[in-house]
Formats: structure tokens, sequence, C-alpha cells
């Protein structure tokens, strides 16, 4: 576990912003609680509505609840306007906060039920006013149940606010998931760490709270709270204080290839003086829709993604066509602009331990579908959703006895442990550099090109400076160079190297 | 007491009071009562469970409202005065007793004034609880250090703490030991003569009501079906509700008397004859 505590000391900028989105989902978690905890006290129908529904919420796993609000939020643009964001702060802040919802308003309502009807008559009784009967009455004595339900939610919200990551916005996600990425178990453990440490920290002030609250000690739920305000505060203007509006946000996919990718454009502009900033680990509809928005302005992405996710179309005019034709429905539909081919493709195919192969005799896709009934197939965990696999197997009668899920990190573990006889691969896959392995022919051409593309948010693309760094990427990376800065980072031996590493290799060898 | 029909000393005035519940008003708790409380009585409301004596107090105070008839309250309907300011010129005791867990004692006495805006003194607080025979150093305590007496002298102390014209008590010494309910009942007798208040206390005890009150309402389904002084509700009018009640204490106090009695010829039989000759 070396460099762990180094690693851990650069999360510092993760950490605050964690802390600021954590909190304020919390904050209006209460804010939306409590009146309504109020309400459902004084009508059952509320109350079971209320409780319902952030009970329905509940059972939506968390990372759905997030991807779910960029639609939402997309669609809300029409009544908006187009200055909506779409994706970071404000859609994780809006899930986290649906989240937080259900334990603060169940504390909140129960605390409310068992109060003694005596002390309320009494209430009543010395001539309160409602709100002096909620103020005086009713909040003090349930406070402590409402602080035992907020000390719930933000153990809840602190966890689940990793995943805001793979929806663009930075949190202690970010190391869990570009350690996943690229197997940096040190990267995982600091984000984990981190993560554990903020909840428990979190834990035991809010803990503090509730039993001063508990036992009527202003001196410790004031302490309690002040010690949050600050750490509040600290977070708030660590993370708002250096803010630049002039920064280029570089957005990447969940693998080491875009993460590398993502580098080497950063370590680029920064050469030439921009400010940059990664959001890494984000899924493909939601990256396309990020540039299309301009809340992030540059992406790598491949020609066959746009073509099947975008364009919607599922046939395969030939690799330069169908770029032609990307650049221009881009430029028509939703402004970013495609600034050019890096040079490589990173194409789906099939892949197989060459051992395994020759033992079935197949060398292509075709001899692949005769034995497949007799084989377990293995994907990342979308590829079975995608055109790509729909028309492969369609286009060969594809028919395996088993498909299996993997991550994408884990696809060769997969292969090498004989988890599964085949597997969806990226052709510019630095692990297919070596003999072990062997692609699969495609004679019907059923799998689309996929050429890695330069995307440009409209922003960005009238920052003539921006586009001038960049021109020189374009037709400079040829597959061989990016299988081996792949290879450099996917790699388990001692050789294996950081993603801005390979980005600096990878600079070096095509001359930048 | 005198007349309790005359307008000038009347301070309450139930007129055809009803209280009805459900959807179409089928429950009736208060079915129709008319009748005048003078200011200065003491008057007990007695009868069995359900019978609509608590419904009817708390319609004075309005914590619930008559669905017909009116409550005036020194002439004025109750329901169009401020409950800030009805409920400041009416003390109220219940049997929960409902002291503020999270107030001291001192403010749990003081919460009234101060929801009108004033403060009381600690020397005013000092003086509620002696007159409720509390130590006035209980102030600065927490209501559950306190034993169930002692809280329930506690909220007659608070009551008491606007000055009230009237006092409201809706089976106050209930949830009280024999000898606790004894003496707080007379301290509570002596406060009404001290500070000329006017009473009414809801009890089922109609032995406490001919001890406490000097007119006895008694209510059944709802309904008012006596109204005396405890004298004559001894002497056997009221009618045959009221009687029934009357009976059971005096049929207890008679079975103790006999109990005694037996007891006392037993220990006379039993005893040595020695002193005999001297007692004739």
């Amino acid at each position: 576990m070396s460099g762990f505590w180094e690693t851990l000391f650069t999360l510092g900028n993760k950490l605050t912003a964690h802390i600021v989105l954590a909190a304020s989902a919390i904050g209006l978690g209460i804010l939306v609680a409590l009146p309504l905890a109020v309400w459902a006290a004084r009508s059952q129908a509320v109350a079971r509505i209320a409780l319902g529904f952030a009970s329905l919420v509940q059972t939506i796993p968390a990372l759905a609840l997030l991807a779910l609000f960029f639609p939402v939020l997309l669609s809300l643009r029409a009544v908006f306007g187009e200055e909506l964001p779409t994706l970071g702060f404000l859609p994780a802040l809006l899930a986290l906060a649906l989240y937080a919802l259900l334990p603060i308003l169940r504390n909140a309502v129960t605390a409310q039920a068992n109060l003694d009807p005596g002390v309320l008559e009494a209430a009543d009784g010395v001539g309160m006013t409602g709100w002096q009967k909620l103020t005086l009455v009713e909040a003090p004595l349930s406070a402590p149940f409402i602080m035992a339900g907020i000390r719930t939610a933000s153990v809840w919200t602190i966890g689940a606010a990793t995943l805001s990551t793979t929806i663009g916005q930075p949190s202690l996600g970010d190391p869990i998931f570009a350690g996943l990425q690229t197997q940096n178990w040190v990267l995982v453990l600091a984000g984990c760490f981190a993560s554990a440490g903020l909840a428990m920290v979190a834990d035991a002030l809010l803990g503090l709270i509730e039993r001063g609250l508990a036992k009527r000690s202003r001196w410790q739920w004031g302490g309690g709270l002040a010690t949050v305000a600050i750490g509040l505060t600290f977070a708030l203007s660590a993370q708002f204080g250096d803010d630049n509006e002039d920064t280029i946000v570089i957005g990447s996919k969940q693998f080491s290839e875009s993460i590398i990718l993502a580098q080497l454009i950063g370590q680029q502009l920064e050469k030439e003086g921009f400010a940059v900033e990664y959001r890494t680990g984000l899924g493909s509809a939601i990256l396309h829709g990020a540039v299309a928005s301009s809340s992030i302005d540059i992406s790598v992405d491949y020609t066959g993604t746009v073509w099947t996710n975008e364009l919607k179309r599922s046939d395969n005019p030939g690799r330069d066509e169908m770029f032609r034709q990307i650049v221009e429905w881009e430029r028509e539909n939703t402004g970013t602009r495609v600034l050019g081919r890096l040079g490589f493709e990173n194409a789906y195919a099939f892949a197989m331990r060459r051992d395994r192969a020759a033992e079935l005799n197949v060398t292509s896709l075709e001899d692949l579908a005769a034995v497949a009934p007799r084989l377990a197939v293995g994907g990342d965990p979308e590829f079975f959703e995608r055109p790509e696999w729909i028309a492969v197997r369609d286009a060969y009668g594809m028919r395996f006895r088993e498909t299996r899920n993997f991550s994408p990190t884990f696809m060769f573990n997969a292969l090498e442990a004989r988890e599964a006889d085949a597997i969806s691969a990226y052709s510019s896959d630095g692990r297919l550099a070596a003999d072990t392995y062997i692609l699969l022919d495609d004679p019907r051409e059923a799998l689309p090109s996929y050429d890695a593309m330069l995307m440009l948010s409209p922003e960005l693309a009238k920052n003539e400076a921006a586009v001038a760094a960049l021109e020189p990427l374009i037709g400079a990376i040829s597959v061989e160079v990016m299988q081996e800065a792949n290879y450099s980072v996917d790699r388990e031996d001692d050789r294996k190297v950081m993603p801005e590493t390979a980005a600096r290799r990878l600079a070096e060898t095509i001359g930048l | 007491m005198g007349d309790t029909n005359s307008d000038a000393e009347t301070l309450l005035h139930f007129e055809a009071v009803e209280r009805r519940y459900g959807a179409r008003g089928e429950v009736i708790a208060v079915g129709g009562v008319t009748c005048r409380i003078a200011r200065g009585s003491f008057v007990a409301l007695v009868g069995a469970s359900g019978s609509g004596k608590s419904t009817l107090l708390k319609m004075v105070n309005t914590l619930v409202e008559p669905s017909a008839g009116r409550v005036l309250f020194g002439g004025k309907d109750v329901t169009e005065l401020k409950p800030s300011t009805l409920r400041r010129r009416v003390g109220y005791v219940f049997q929960g007793i409902g002291l503020f867990p999270h107030f001291r004692v001192g403010e749990n006495i003081a919460i009234g004034p101060r929801l009108a805006g004033e403060t009381l003194s600690p020397e005013r607080i000092a003086e509620l609880l002696t007159l409720v025979e509390l130590e006035p150093e209980m102030a600065d305590r927490m209501p559950d250090e306190l034993s169930g007496g002692q809280r329930q002298r506690v909220g007659v102390a608070r009551a008491l703490a606007g000055d009230p014209e009237l006092l409201l008590m809706d089976e106050p010494f209930g949830a009280l030991d024999p000898i606790t309910r004894d003496a707080l009942g007379e301290r509570v007798r002596e406060l009404h003569e001290e500070f000329g208040l006017t009473t009414i206390m809801v009890t089922h005890d109609m032995a406490e009501a001919l001890l406490l009150a000097d007119r006895v309402l008694v209510m059944d389904a709802g309904r008012l079906v006596a109204d005396e002084r405890p004298s004559a509700l001894l002497a056997g009018k009221g009618g045959a509700i009221a009687q029934r009640l009357v009976a059971v204490p005096r049929d207890q106090a008679e079975k103790l008397a006999a109990l005694e009695q037996r007891i006392a010829r037993k220990t006379h039989a039993s005893s040595p004859s020695s002193g005999e000759g001297a007692a004739s």
C-alpha cells in the first residue's frame, strides 16, 4: 500500500466537493421533510402519501436515481430554458436530497405521533396558538428524534454521494471509479477511506447534537452544531475560493483509454496555459449530452457509439462516410464540433484465448457461431443491450449457452479464469498486443467502425486558442501507440503506471 | 351563593349547548345543556364515564367547539374571544397534568403570562409554589424529578398564574393516591375562597363533589339530570340517577360504620372486665 497516505492527501478537492454536495442535499432534504412532517402530523392522507413516496424513492437504486435526473432535467429545459444544468451538481443534489427525505420524514412523523397527548392538551389549555405550540412544544420535544433521522440520512447521503461521479459531479467517488477502471487499488482504497471517514465524523458530530438535544444540554448540541458549521464553512470556502470560470472541463468514460486520452488532452491544454478539470467515469449517453449542453467542454467519442446511440442508425455506410455524416449531424442537431479523428479505432470485437480458439478451431465469428451453443460469452454491462451485439447475433445466428456481464477491466481476467470462452473486446485494448489472445474476424461486416473523435462543446468551439492547441492531436495516434498506452495502465505487474504518466509517455511518442 | 338565575351574578351561561360527533352528527356527547354558573360558586359536574361532562367543560375554554348553542363567559360568546385571551382568564387543570417536560417547574408555571408577553417574577413563582404547598426551590427542577402529587400541585399553580376568574378542573385528582387527593382537594377549596374564584370541577366521584362543592350538576347521556346543593342531594333530592351516584359513597360509609361497630363490639366483648365497674 505504498503511496496510500500521499494519495489520500491529494483528495482534498474531492473531499470538499463531497462535503458541499452531501451537506446541500441533506439541507434540502431537511427543508422539504420538516414542513411535510408537520403537515403529515395533521393529516393522515398526507402522512400516507408522503411516507409512501419517500419509501418508493428508497427502493430505486441510488445509481439509477442519479442517472434518471439527466433526462428529467433535460425535459425541464423546455420550462426553465437552455441554461438549466443537466449534469453535475444540480441532478446530484436533487437525487441525494430525495434519498435523504425518508429517514428525516419518518422520524419526524413518528416523533410527533408519539408526543404525550396530555402535553398537547396543556399547550392548548394555556392558550398557545398553533404556531406557538409547534415551536415551543412540538419542535423541541421532537428534536432528538428528528436529529436521529438527520443522522441516518447523513450517513446514507455521504455514502451515496460517491455515485454522483457517474453524472459528472466531482466527489470522493472520482478516485474510487478511476481506481476501479485502472485497477489502481490504492486510489480506490483512499477514496473509500476518505468517504467512510467523513461519514463517521458526521455521524459522531450529529450524534453529539442528538444527545445534547435529548439531555437538553445547550453546551453539547451547540458545540456539535458549531463544529459542523465550521467544517461546512471550511469546505465551502475551499470549494468556491478558487473557482475559475475559464477552466476547461474534460470528460471521460469508464475505461482506461478514455481516462488516458482525457489526461493527454488536459496536458496539451495546460502546456498552452489553459486551466483544466476532469470529470471521469461518465456513461456514453450522459457524456454526449454533457458536451452538447456545454456542461463538459471536451470528450473523446467513437463514431460507432454516436452512430447508433445518437443518430439511431443501424446501417453501416462504411468508415469514412459514417464519420462525415456524424460531423454534419452534430453540427446541425447539437452544435457540438467534431474537431477530427485521432487516428485509431477502438471497435467492438470478439476475443478468445489463443489456445481455446485453436482447440475449438475458431478464427472468425462464423466459426464461433457454430460452437456457440456450448460456450459462455462475456460482455461489459451495456454490451448485450447494444445494437452491435444484436447485429452480430442476427448476422451470424449467434446463440450462446450463457451470456455474462463483467466490468470492462475484468473482462480479460474472466477469459483467463475460463469464466467465459469469448468476450467482447475493444480493438485498441492493450492486452491484445500480447500473444495470448486472438481477435476474431468479422467476414459479414456486422460490427461498425469505431473511430475515436475529438468532440468540442459549442462553447469551447468558439475558443480559437483552445482549438489551435488541440489540432496537433488530430490523426496523431495510431492503434499500436494507443494499445501500448492502454496496456501500461491496465497491466498488473510493477510496470503498471498511472493514466497521467501513460498520457505523458504517449505525448512524447507522438511528438507533441 | 344565593340566586343562581340572576343575570348580575352569572359568570358563565350555557345556552342550549350541543356537541355531536360523527359524519352525520349521530353521536351525541352533549345534547342541549342550559345552565347558569354564578360568580364565586364552586360547582361539581358529576356523571358516569361518557356522560358528556368533560366535553361540556372543554366547550368553556374552546378546546371543543359547540355544534349548536352558545357558551357565554361574562356575557360574551367564548368562540368569539381570542383563545389566548380567553385561556388567560380561565385556568385549566386536568388529569393528564401536561407539564411541559422540557421546561423547568418555574417556566411551566410562567408559561401563560409568557404567552401574553409578560414575565413572571421569581418572587411570584415562589409565591404560587407556596400557595400549592411546594418549596419555592422547586422552581428550578425539571418535571420528571417530581412525584405525581407534586406535579399536579404545579399544574394548579400554573392554572392560577394568570390570575384567572374561572378555574376549570377535569378529573384533577383522578390519578393521585387518596391521601394526596384529599389534601390537594382541600387546598384547592381554600384557594377558591381566598381568590374569590369561580370553579367548575368535573369528577366521577360523588363523595369528592359533595364534600368540596356548593352546587352539584349531574349529567347523564349528554343531559343535565340534576342541579342541587350537596345538602339537598344527601336529603334524597335530584332524581334516581343522582341518587344512584349518592348511594355509592353513602353505602360505603354505612358499611365502614357497621364494620367499625362490629370491631368495637368484638373488642369490647373480649376485653378484660376490670374497667367495667369504674365505667358504669
